[in-house]
């Protein structure tokens, strides 16, 4: 009699204890996402929750873009990456083999559910009266943007400025590369990612404009008020797409495939797309895009594709070894 | 012949006999087990990955101006560093030891801070400090002294990191001197700075040099408290750690190892370089 209370009472536990799993993700994402994944992580629990029961714990990590693929490619167990640009993803999947090859087809648009674009964010009053990116050039202007060796922002931050030197009349490549070394000789701190670079502008008070994320700036100007800072959109400025992807190797050895799939496949959904919004990212679905127009300024916008012929070409010209980054750096010397 | 263990009590024959490490050939192997796995395990990867770059490569990495203007930051602030640890660790030391006042244990411990704190937290306190805006920054800036993002603030946080070494390895020494000598030395007619000179410094000579030895050695290596005050630029105040970083970031490990071999390498020479001259000069054992 007592044994058989004792038995009922056991699998009843068990059969509760089965009920609700608590899965947990592992999302490495790139340096100025975290308000974005803080609030689109409780949405997403809260989605997962009252589709299938179970709970789901998104861990988060930060850091520069560059850094994280490393991470990950060293064995940090990420289940989803969403960094800053795809050559970083394309590295993960090139030499660690942990994506497979056609990742970006995987989601809509490029597997990019949201983009950005980099602008200027100058003192409040701008006293250095900055419009667009030949102020940047003039001698004694103090520009502040991170090391595009470790920093997936720093790089969209180069490349912006060298497709508008490229887009000037009479630009060519070298005309280009003289800007941007002109620029860069300009910029008395690289820190290690977007992040770094934003507190070095607005809480060290080093440099007169930060060339920065779009959505990086406008959080800089709601955290700092206004009276300190404003944002200065610049004529012409490059399309950021930072694209997603499932580890999917590592998401097989942690059962938690299907929650990484629908994790990145709500990031596309109404309520994903309004949190992007709400964060600054330009959303990619047309009525949030529609709502929130007034928010984001129109800039002339070109696409790597377009202006560069895509990342690979990008990396192997500019930011490996001996590339354009470097031999500026060292013809300035 | 007497026995000569009769005076000797029970007790003390029985520890005598059977003593309470284990032997000497065990004390050996573990010891040289441990060396092996935490010391030179590391060290063989990082000569096997650092070899596997062919001989061109490894010249390429040696005479590029980026590589050596990092080796020039790093070494070169370390050196200054280590020398004004040598004047501000001795007094330090000397006021620790040879006054008594309210506080001095307070201070004492303070001494530890550095190596207490996190290095990372050293580095942004003082970064914070020094800006424009910083407590510090804000008078220095004006007077045309610029501290955060220059040679000048990586120096002076390796001294911040350096000091407690210095201190601690200066102050049982000074602790241990006979006051007799510098007694005998007075009543010889010798002035302060005289006895100083003369009796002092040659029996701290030793210690000295090994605080020195220390405080290099220790912030040569020094990244998490560098990186935050200095400004990272090529050629202008990037340090051999931040290069090392930069190349891993790049999936370049044998790149990285190489640059990490070479570091090791100079570093070993130096220090090798400063035994000699302790042996030759300062009178000290190895």
């Amino acid at each position: 009699m007592f044994k058989k209370s004792i038995l009922s009472l056991a699998l009843a536990l068990a059969a509760v204890a089965a009920q609700a799993k608590t899965v947990t993700l592992l999302n490495v994402s790139y340096d100025p996402t975290r308000e974005l994944y803080g609030e689109y992580n409780k949405a997403f629990a809260q989605y997962w929750k009252a589709k299938t029961g179970d709970d789901v714990v998104v861990k988060q990590s930060h850091g520069g873009s560059g850094k994280q693929a490393r991470s990950v490619i060293d064995g940090l167990p990420a289940d989803v990456v969403t960094l800053a640009l795809a050559a970083d993803i394309d590295a993960i999947s090139d030499r660690a083999h942990l994506i497979p090859a056609g990742w970006q087809k995987k989601y809509a648009h490029n597997s990019t559910p949201y983009t950005s674009t980099i602008v200027f964010l100058v003192r409040k009053g701008n006293p250095r009266h900055i419009k667009d990116w030949d102020d940047l050039v003039k001698p004694g202007v103090g520009v502040v943007t991170p090391n595009p060796k470790t920093s997936g922002g720093a790089r969209w931050n180069y490349l912006a400025a060298w497709a508008y030197a490229l887009k000037q009349p009479g630009g060519t490549p070298e005309s280009a590369k003289a800007f941007v070394a002109k620029l860069y000789k300009n910029v008395s701190v690289l820190d290690s990612g977007a992040r770094g670079a934003t507190t070095t502008f607005t809480e060290r008070g080093i440099g007169d404009v930060l060339i920065a994320w779009e959505n990086e700036a406008y959080l800089a100007l709601k955290e700092l008020g206004p009276d300190k800072v404003q944002i200065v959109t610049p004529s012409l400025s490059i399309l950021a797409e930072p694209p997603v992807a499932v580890v999917e190797k590592v998401a097989a050895k942690n059962g938690t495939s299907a929650v990484a799939q629908a994790y990145l496949q709500y990031l596309y959904s109404d309520v994903g797309q309004e949190i992007a919004a709400r964060n600054f990212y330009r959303p990619r679905l047309e009525s949030v895009a529609k709502a929130h127009q007034g928010q984001f300024a129109a800039v002339k916008l070109v696409t790597i594709d377009e202006a560069f012929g895509g990342w690979k070409k990008v990396q192997a010209e500019h930011f490996a070894d001996g590339g354009t980054f470097d031999q500026i750096y060292s013809a300035g010397r | 012949m007497t026995d000569l263990t009769q005076g000797i009590p029970a007790q003390e024959r029985r520890a005598k006999a059977a003593p309470a490490a284990p032997g000497f050939h065990l004390c050996l192997g573990y010891t040289l087990f441990y060396l092996g796995l935490i010391v030179l395990l590391p060290m063989a990867a990082l000569f096997t990955k650092a070899a596997s770059l062919g001989a061109p490569q490894w010249w390429a990495l040696v005479t590029d101006p980026r590589v050596l203007a990092s080796f020039r930051v790093t070494f070169g602030c370390a050196a200054v560093a280590a020398l004004a640890d040598l004047g501000i660790g001795l007094l330090a030391a000397w006021v620790l030891v040879r006054y008594e006042f309210p506080g001095r244990r307070l201070m004492d411990a303070l001494i530890d801070l550095p190596i207490a704190m996190p290095t990372a937290v050293a580095g942004i306190t003082l970064v914070t400090l020094f800006v424009p805006g910083g407590w510090i920054g804000r008078w220095l800036v004006p007077l045309g002294i610029h501290v955060a993002f220059t040679p000048l603030g990586i120096t002076l946080a390796l001294i911040f990191i350096g000091l407690p070494l210095m201190v601690r390895s200066v102050q049982p020494v000074l602790q241990e001197l006979d006051p007799d000598v510098e007694e005998a030395a007075a009543c010889l007619g010798a002035n302060r700075w005289t006895t100083f000179r003369e009796v002092l410094l040659p029996q701290l000579a030793p210690a000295l040099t090994t605080g020195f030895t220390l405080s290099f050695a220790r912030v040569i290596g020094e990244y998490g408290s560098v990186v935050f005050i200095a400004g990272n630029m090529p050629y202008k105040t990037e340090v051999v750690p931040l290069l090392i970083i930069t190349k891993l970031e790049q999936y370049d490990y044998a790149g990285a190892t190489a640059l990490g071999a070479l570091s090791l390498g100079v570093s070993f020479g130096l220090l090798l370089l400063i035994n000699v001259l302790k042996r030759r000069y300062a009178g000290g054992e190895a």
